[in-house]
């Protein structure tokens, strides 16, 4: 049996009073693809920033790829992480954010490789190699000398995710990654996820296009008000759903 | 169909411009007003000969390398100082937020003058400088009046800097920091290379006015013995007694100073802007240059 890339036992996490996740279990395997569904404020981005740790948790357990996240397990006890840690951690797991976050005042080329050279101590001439490399998959290789605010949107958004895949993630993470987007340039930011996909790469997508979780998703994880409502098949949760919570959701969505 | 005044939309507009009467009498009233100051200025009782004598005599010079020579170093002081206390005040560790408080507190919240009078007289409260077991010093040896004068206008600055570099770190949008720790990169390598970049642009108008302020605050200075260029003028006034063209020495270097170093900060404001706007705007500079080559952009 593999190790699961993601592995949460009943982890619950609140902001103050307010509990948003009340005892997550999930496994994502190595190479599959989950995409999290669910109405606003289910708790599916919370969970999805809990995976690199943007978020501590409060309870229950969670892994990346066997190891735990924030804490070290020493003689049956826990100690909390020092920063560097995380920061070690975190490497390895490329984050896509809703808003893109690109560094405005890099081009698309020095956010490309800003990590690589300071985190990973790649030689300079070797990052912008692999950054042009990079680029050219997302198919931005006449971009590179762009600031962020000379791009559109879904440019943007195809930056940051080159950005991701250049310190070699074992684990990709999308918060909502079209969900700032124009209609029309959705497609070219799914079509380098779908790129991404089939390439193997392992992905968490908290997303709300239904067309790419039921076509791209190995799995799909149905999230409503903190807990895991139904999860399995793309084809089967989304076309055949159970859960009446499910059911309300994808009636109003689809 | 066309018959000019009521066109079809085809022709260019031949219209006649609204004139603006109250315009032409503002301006002849104010330019009447600046005549008279003009005038009273010329006849009054100034030896302007004097101010022409002095201007580029060398201990003026002197005085005024003085005055570039402390401001710039106290202004460098204050920006250090300002940074380490505006990431002091962030610190989660409550004894560093409460000194980066304190020092924002009591040097913004006495005077200028007052603090210069005390660097000075240091030594009457510790006349003995030391560090122990490695080295010591006499007070009155040590805090020379450059040192005494750097001190405070530098130390003063850097409780402002504090403030200004604060509400610059506060304009970053958070989302910078949560991407860059996403990347694995350190607190430390994020505040470096990501956050205070992107502050610079909001930290560097006001740094710019602060230093504007500086070089004419360094006049305080004086009251640590420091020789600047007020200082020098008022001396020599003492001996030729002209004070007023004397003062107008001083103030014409005042102004030369404060104007090249707006030109300065314009530029420097330019450098920062990167990545902000889509197309950085022409420089006075290349805009004339286009003026004079047509055709060259």
């Amino acid at each position: 049996m593999t190790t699961p890339m993601v592995l949460a036992e009943g982890v619950r996490k609140s902001f103050g009073k307010l509990e948003v996740l009340k005892g997550i279990d999930l496994a994502v395997q190595p190479g599959e693809v989950c995409c999290l569904l669910g109405p606003s404020g289910s708790g599916k981005s919370t969970f999805l920033r809990c995976i690199n740790h943007l978020e501590q948790i409060n309870r229950g357990r969670l892994y990346v790829d066997g190891e735990l996240v924030g804490y070290r397990q020493q003689g049956g006890r826990l100690y909390e992480q020092r920063e560097h840690e995380t920061a070690a951690k975190r490497a390895h797991i490329g984050m896509v954010f809703q808003r893109f976050n690109l560094f405005p005042h890099m081009t698309a080329l020095g956010n490309v490789i800003e990590a690589p050279v300071r985190v990973l101590k790649q030689s300079k001439a070797e990052a912008v190699a692999s950054g042009h490399t990079l680029l050219e998959r997302v198919g931005l290789a006449d971009k590179l000398n762009a600031y962020p605010a000379q791009l559109s949107g879904g440019q943007q958004q195809r930056v940051a995710i080159a950005r991701a895949l250049a310190m070699k993630p074992k684990l990709m993470l999308f918060d909502e990654p079209t969900s700032a987007l124009d209609p029309e340039l959705v497609g070219e930011v799914l079509d380098v996820m779908r790129g991404l996909a089939k390439d193997g790469m392992t992905m968490v997508v908290v997303t709300h296009e239904m067309g790419f979780a039921r076509d791209v998703g190995d799995t799909v994880v149905f999230m409503d008000d903190g807990v895991v409502v139904e999860q399995g098949d793309p084809k089967q949760v989304i076309d055949n759903p159970q859960h009446p919570r499910t059911k309300a959701f994808l009636g109003k969505v689809l | 169909m066309t018959d000019g005044a009521a066109g079809t939309g085809v022709d260019p507009i031949v219209a006649i411009p609204v004139r603006h009467w109250g315009r032409w009498v503002g301006a002849v009233g104010v330019l009447a007003l600046v005549a008279l100051l003009v005038r009273a200025f010329v006849q009054a009782d100034i030896h302007y000969g004097v101010t022409g004598d002095y201007l580029f005599s060398h201990v003026v010079l002197v005085g005024v390398w003085h005055t570039l020579e402390i401001s710039v170093a106290a202004q460098l002081l204050g920006v250090g100082l300002g940074v380490v206390a505006a990431v002091m005040r962030q610190s989660k560790n409550p004894v560093m937020g409460g000194v980066g408080w304190f020092y924002v507190w009591f040097f913004r919240g006495t005077p200028l003058l007052l603090q210069l009078i005390l660097w000075y007289n240091l030594a009457a409260i510790f006349p003995t400088l030391s560090i122990p077991g490695l080295w010591h010093a006499d007070t009155n040896t040590t805090i020379t009046p450059f040192l005494a004068a750097l001190l405070g206008l530098g130390i003063n600055e850097g409780a402002y800097m504090a403030e200004i570099v604060r509400a610059g770190i506060g304009s970053v949008d958070s989302g910078q920091t949560e991407a860059s720790q996403a990347l694995g990169m350190t607190q430390g390598l994020t505040l470096r290379r990501i956050v205070l970049p992107q502050a610079m642009r909001v930290i560097i108008p006001p740094t710019g006015n602060e230093f504007i302020n500086m070089l004419k605050s360094s006049s305080l200075a004086t009251a640590a013995q420091f020789t600047e260029v007020l200082r020098t003028v008022q001396t020599l006034a003492g001996q030729n007694l002209e004070l007023i063209p004397m003062l107008f020495v001083a103030a014409i270097w005042y102004l030369v100073l404060t104007s090249v170093f707006s030109v300065g900060q314009y530029y420097l404001e330019r450098r920062f802007a990167r990545g902000a706007q889509r197309e950085l705007p022409a420089t006075p500079f290349q805009r004339v240059l286009r003026g004079i080559r047509p055709g060259r952009t």
